[in-house]
């Protein structure tokens, strides 16, 4: 036997301080946003994953007790920034609710348009980064692509394309002309042809099923004790979506089902995205079909609305609407009370607490944000992985950094 | 501008909810909290020393198996308010009638301390630790009771009323590690 040439290790005692420590982000091009992970590892496989969060952390929460019901809706844009417009119709749900406003059915529609064009473009990057980062670079191009073509949706309604702003309290800021619409019909009519480039690059490829199948598994159990929502509690065979059993705005109209699946793995959350994108294009299209006409702001002897243009200078009534709103310490007159209201986003319940004073400013406007409870439950799902599957679990989740951080 | 305007709707809380309250009054009675609503919201004040009897009541016999959402508010100079300075609020929904109810706990100054409902749903864990983080509320049996989203040498919790929206000068001063110190 020849001797050995380096001091080979004595591999009983090494065996039981083999576990290292990685440092995965807070720069890290796999998760897409700012995060860090501190994980333990036994070879590849994951003992212990701590997160450390707040690199994003700007005090929106902070801000909403400084701006007024309208201006805080750029900052809501910002939040889940991959579906802003979903955010401005939670915000002002929650709003609306504490002022005890209905809005006119066009407004209705119209924000619901808007709902499930930011639900599909959100899961769209979803399920399209969730290819990329194990290695499916073509499928995420497909998606992105036919984001591009919301983002034009929104340029036409609002004129802002990444955080429109667009929601009002007690409306909208334009109405929708028939350019938005052809450009929402053009998003449905091309989305069929996505969604099967997808399927045919996805749902049969060997590597894609081997790395999201079995991988991450989260019980209903479990999903239930550890508050998750949307599609990752619908992944794991929870049924609930707040538009079936909690309807809000014009949703009781539609016809529209909501997908779920029991296996609680990545591929589930992956598959229910990508069904609910399907259900979302027929929302629409049956929300455009069905689009009525009308008033889309309530009139202003309601005196919520910021007065278009046309009535601001033409009319004695929109002027001194407009010089109320816009002034500041006039403004809007709220109840001392406080309400919850929440509205299903693309990643889950997304509500918001609001304390009113009285005055135009929230008293608190505490977000429930569904990426932060998502995350919370990333350490135990990932235990016992392979450090390969972090990327997997963590665009199954759809964390959104600025949405967890605030 | 010329058709019928939508008149304000009062909305009320669903039938769901409102058997959740009827659950709960059977088994810990109504001695135990008081009940207001508002809009479509039923709020159930409790003391904080009944806070757990009431949750567990609304997990185990009222159907309210999830725990929706876990936030503070800090009620300092609050227009005409007389009770204890800061508030918890626990959102729970029963999963299949859909009933929503709002369960708030009131703490006062100083060292706000609750309850930790950790035992009942697990989900809680980053909630608390953000109240913690910008209330300063400790919540007793909270097994990792960390600051969560600001660095662990801040000193102040900024969602608090009396912190100003700028800061204290945290990010003036905020200490640089120079290459040369490394």
């Amino acid at each position: 036997m020849p001797a050995p040439l380096l001091d080979e290790p004595d591999l009983e005692t090494e065996a039981k301080q083999a576990t290292w420590t990685l440092n995965f982000g807070p720069q890290h091009p796999a998760t897409h946003t700012t995060l860090r992970l501190i994980l333990e590892l036994d070879g590849e496989r994951i003992v212990k994953a701590v997160p450390h969060i707040g690199y994003l952390h700007s005090g929106f929460e902070k801000l909403g007790e400084h701006l007024n019901y309208n201006q805080y809706v750029t900052i809501v844009d910002r939040k889940n920034y991959i579906s802003p417009p979903m955010n401005e119709v939670a915000w002002h749900h929650a709003v609306e609710t504490l002022l005890g406003v209905e809005l006119t059915p066009r407004c209705q529609y119209i924000r619901v348009i808007i709902g499930e064009l930011a639900r599909v473009s959100d899961h769209l990057l979803c399920t399209g980064a969730a290819a990329l980062d194990l290695g499916a670079f073509t499928a995420f191009l497909y998606a992105f692509n036919l984001r591009e073509l919301i983002y034009d949706v929104y340029e036409e309604m609002s004129g802002y394309r990444f955080h429109p702003g667009y929601t009002r309290v007690g409306g909208v800021l334009y109405d929708f002309n028939d350019r938005v619409l052809d450009r929402i019909r053009k998003v449905t009519t091309t989305f069929p042809k996505v969604y099967s480039d997808m399927s045919k690059l996805l749902f049969r490829n060997r590597i894609f099923l081997d790395r999201m199948r079995g991988v991450g598994k989260l019980s209903k159990a479990d999903a239930i004790a550890m508050s998750c929502t949307g599609p990752v509690a619908r992944g794991s065979g929870v049924h609930f979506d707040l538009r079936k059993d909690a309807p809000y705005l014009a949703y009781p109209d539609f016809d529209f089902e909501v997908p779920y699946c029991e296996e609680g793995d990545c591929w589930a959350r992956f598959m229910v995205r990508m069904e609910e994108m399907r259900n979302s294009i027929s929302i629409i299209e049956q929300a455009v079909a069905k689009l009525p006409s009308g008033p889309v702001n309530l009139p202003i002897a309601e005196k919520l609305n910021v007065p278009d243009k046309a009535t601001t200078y033409n009319s004695m009534e929109g002027l001194i609407q407009h010089f109320e709103l816009v002034m500041p310490n006039r403004g809007f007159e709220t109840p001392k009370d406080e309400v919850y209201a929440a509205v299903e986003g693309p990643n889950g319940e997304l509500g918001y607490y609001l304390v009113a004073d009285g005055t135009e400013f929230a008293w608190r406007a505490r977000t429930r944000p569904p990426s932060f409870i998502h995350f919370s439950v990333f350490p135990h799902i990932i235990k016992d992985h392979m450090l390969a599957d972090v990327v997997a679990v963590l665009g199954s989740l759809s964390i959104i950094a600025a949405e967890l951080d605030r | 501008m010329s058709t019928a305007a939508p008149s304000p709707t009062e909305a009320a809380p669903s039938a769901a909810s409102e058997a959740i309250l009827a659950k709960l009054a059977a088994a810990v009675g109504e001695d135990a909290y008081c009940v207001t609503r508002f809009r479509d919201n039923i709020r159930i004040f409790v003391t904080p020393a009944k806070l757990i009897e009431v949750l567990t009541a609304l997990k185990t016999k009222a159907g309210c198996a999830f725990l929706s959402e876990l936030g503070g508010a800090d009620y300092l100079k609050y227009p005409g308010r007389t009770g204890p300075r800061f508030e918890v609020h626990y959102v729970l929904r029963d999963l299949d009638t859909a009933g929503i109810v709002v369960v708030k706990a009131g703490v006062d100054d100083p060292d706000p301390a609750l309850p930790s409902v950790y035992g009942l749903w697990p989900g809680c864990d980053w909630m608390e630790r953000e109240v913690f983080d910008m209330y300063g509320i400790r919540f007793e049996g909270h097994p990792d009771l960390r600051r969560i989203l600001m660095p662990d040498e801040f000193a102040s919790f900024p969602l608090r009323k009396d912190y100003p929206l700028r800061g204290r000068g945290e990010r003036h001063n905020f200490q640089r590690l120079t290459r040369e110190e490394s």
